[in-house]
């Protein structure tokens, strides 16, 4: 543990100091995903994940492979694909909305009126 | 050392403001503690030298896509009111898991990553290697991924508004 602080304070960044930083991101989203009724919490938590999931290609390229760009596009696709995700959900949960008055999970037992 | 600091602010950042995101009160707070995430986020992109995927990410994450949840958060709820959680036993379940999750994926990380923790030097990616690389056919080149997002993108737009039209 302590070559792990001393390594943090001088030299370069870590890899496992940005991986840190996306697991706590990570499970933080499990939580929310799992703790909450409200839909547009879920969807909330499931961008962390993503996010995390971003980091994390983009630092595992830049450590174990610089000079290449796979996990810069992987990311890069990631978000663009993130975006479409949000779009077309939050669609759907307005679209529930009306037709329920409400974005709780608990609600949801029939999705064709 | 100023990229230590400036790395633990971002790291520091990240950490409060996602747990906040998860366990807030009010919905609102909670996106608001999501765009403070993603721009951290942003910063550790800037951070590692991926300047095109900073831009990407400020304009697209935290600008279109926190732009359509706090439309979605105002037209679906009531001002005030507080989010409804489920029951305390699930509440514990979903930590537990997530502690477990958490503790099992910091065990592998810092017993099998530790050897690499040099950082290379890279050389600035500029814009022209940066079009060349995502316009062309060839290997290590994406231009096919390019136009299928192009495509998904559409059909994103029009499933939305097919969705959430009124009828």
């Amino acid at each position: 543990m302590s070559d792990l602080l001393t390594n943090l304070l001088s030299g370069p960044v870590p890899i496992e100091a940005y991986l840190g930083v996306s697991l706590i991101m990570f499970f933080a989203g499990v939580y929310g995903f799992l703790s909450r009724k409200s839909m547009l919490m879920i969807l909330i938590s499931i961008e962390l994940m993503l996010n995390a999931a971003d980091i994390n290609f983009v630092v595992f390229n830049r450590y174990l492979f610089p000079g290449h760009l796979e996990g810069f596009y992987f990311a890069l696709f990631t978000i663009a694909i993130a975006a479409c995700e949000t779009a077309v959900a939050i669609a759907i949960i307005i679209n529930i909305y009306r037709n329920l008055t409400s974005v709780e999970v608990g609600n949801l037992d029939q999705m064709k009126e | 050392m100023a990229q230590q600091i400036i790395f633990f602010v971002l790291a520091a950042i990240i950490a409060i403001f996602s747990i906040l995101a998860v366990t807030a009160k009010q919905i609102i707070r909670s996106a608001t503690y999501l765009l403070f995430v993603l721009l951290a986020t942003a910063g550790l992109y800037l951070l590692l030298g991926y300047n095109y995927l900073f831009a990407v990410q400020i304009a697209v994450y935290a600008g279109g896509v926190m732009v359509l949840f706090i439309f979605a958060i105002l037209l679906t709820n009531r001002p005030g009111e507080n989010v409804k959680t489920e029951l305390a036993v699930r509440r514990v379940a979903a930590g537990a898991t997530a502690l477990v999750g958490l503790a099992f994926c910091g065990h592998v990380i810092y017993w099998n990553i530790k050897k690499v923790s040099e950082l290379a030097v890279q050389a600035d990616i500029t814009p022209q290697q940066l079009g060349h690389s995502m316009l062309g056919t060839d290997k290590y080149q994406y231009l096919l991924p390019f136009e299928v997002i192009s495509i998904l993108l559409l059909a994103c737009i029009v499933g939305a508004i097919m969705i959430a039209r009124k009828r």
